[in-house]
């Protein structure tokens, strides 16, 4: 990542001469206002990685304020730089790490369709793959226990959610 | 009565790091009180838009991103100490509306949602001078009250004349804010890079809007 490369924020040569001291600050603000780029590239990735992404991959991000604001010196924006990269490295594994995952339970949906029998009572709902909603692949026998019995094994997919009215009552028992 | 908006100082060390950081502020002739029903009415319809799916996707937007980064820049953690909307959002979602508290409250909450810009209100009788941004100098308390506590030194605050009234991005020090017997309000607002002045100056109306009672038209 071409913000990251510490080229474009190396300190520059320090030196004793105290006719080169207003240079040395001209420098310094120069790495600041990279640093300070950096650091708003950085959230600006972080953000674009966090969304959508699963509760709990945000969880790595929550750190204390050090000292209330103020104003950071080039070493404090270095590890602003520094922590931010490395919050932004851990959402994008973490990331990575769901989407293997999703990408196994689809292949093992298509699995399941091709040969239930093979993978009996499996379920892999929408969640497991990423996706909003209720609805699941779930490998069940035909006809229960006959099904079971005799191997005739199938995918059985949910219709989805429940309707947001709840279970139908029950009818009343007849009386006559 | 609104005076115009106006732009407090910033000091020099805060202006060369944040050139466009700026400190606007503005008056208004009269106290806080009870929200009339249509305040509440309205803070009530912000409730029913601002939803988790708009709370997530704040933070990539503009106004929020840009204080976040401002958050980065001067030590602070914008994932735990939250830029002001993502906050306001967050207790929404935790608490299931934005709840009426008070006529400055509630004008200050929507104007923060609507704009993405926070403002904060101080009594402006008790304010000396101008408002300033500027580091805490050592031994400096923030606010006037008795037994208030020395700053650390270099903290980012907003001060007047007499010294720091309240802590960058935080509430106003005690003795300071806006109470019952307040008669004159002075808001203030930090635009950061990447705020446009639109968004500060549309959060000064709709807060001063509501404030007065005025209509959107006027």
């Amino acid at each position: 990542m071409e913000v990251l490369d510490p080229a474009g924020v190396a300190a520059p040569p320090i030196s004793r001469s105290p006719a080169t001291a207003p240079l040395r600050g001209v420098d310094e603000r120069a790495a600041r206002a990279s640093l300070r780029a950096q650091v708003a590239k950085l959230e600006r990735d972080l953000g674009l990685a966090l969304v959508g992404a699963p509760t709990g991959v945000a969880a790595v991000l929550r750190a204390p304020g050090l000292a209330g604001p103020r104003l950071l010196s080039l070493g404090e924006l270095e590890r602003t730089r520094d922590l931010l990269a490395g919050q932004l490295g851990s959402v994008r594994r973490a990331l990575a790490e769901v989407a293997e995952v999703q990408q196994a339970k689809r292949l093992l949906i298509e699995a399941m369709l091709l040969d239930p029998g093979a993978h009996r009572w499996v379920r892999v709902t929408h969640a497991d793959i990423g996706q909003p909603g209720c609805r699941s692949w779930h490998v069940r026998p035909r006809l229960g226990l006959i099904g079971m019995l005799a191997g005739w094994w199938h995918v059985k997919v949910s219709s989805g959610c429940p309707l947001p009215g709840g279970r139908r009552p029950c009818r009343a028992p007849r009386t006559t | 009565m609104t005076q115009a908006l106006s732009q407090g100082a910033v000091a020099p060390e805060l202006a060369a790091e944040f050139p466009a950081l700026a400190l606007l502020q503005a008056t208004v002739e009269r106290g806080s009180g009870s929200s009339p029903p249509e305040v509440r009415a309205r803070l009530r319809d912000l409730s029913d838009r601002m939803r988790g799916a708009q709370a997530l996707a704040l933070r990539r937007q503009p106004v929020p991103w840009a204080y976040r980064v401002f958050f980065r820049h001067i030590g602070l953690d914008p994932d735990h100490d939250r830029v002001p909307v993502e906050a306001a959002a967050l207790e929404r979602l935790l608490k299931g509306s934005f709840k009426s508290r008070n006529l400055l409250d509630d004008a200050l909450t929507i104007a923060l949602v609507e704009t993405g810009v926070a403002l904060w209100a101080l009594d402006a009788d008790r304010v000396q001078g101008a408002l300033e941004l500027r580091a805490a100098r050592v031994g400096e308390p923030v606010g006037r009250a008795p037994g208030a506590l020395p700053s650390v030194p270099g903290r980012l605050v907003v001060a007047d004349a007499r010294g720091p009234v309240a802590v960058l991005f935080s509430t106003p020090a005690e003795g300071h804010g806006v109470t019952a017997r307040t008669t004159r309000m002075l808001l203030y607002a930090v635009r950061v890079a990447g705020v446009p002045d639109i968004h500060v100056e549309e959060a000064f109306w709709l807060c001063r809007s509501i404030l007065l009672g005025e209509r959107e038209a006027d």
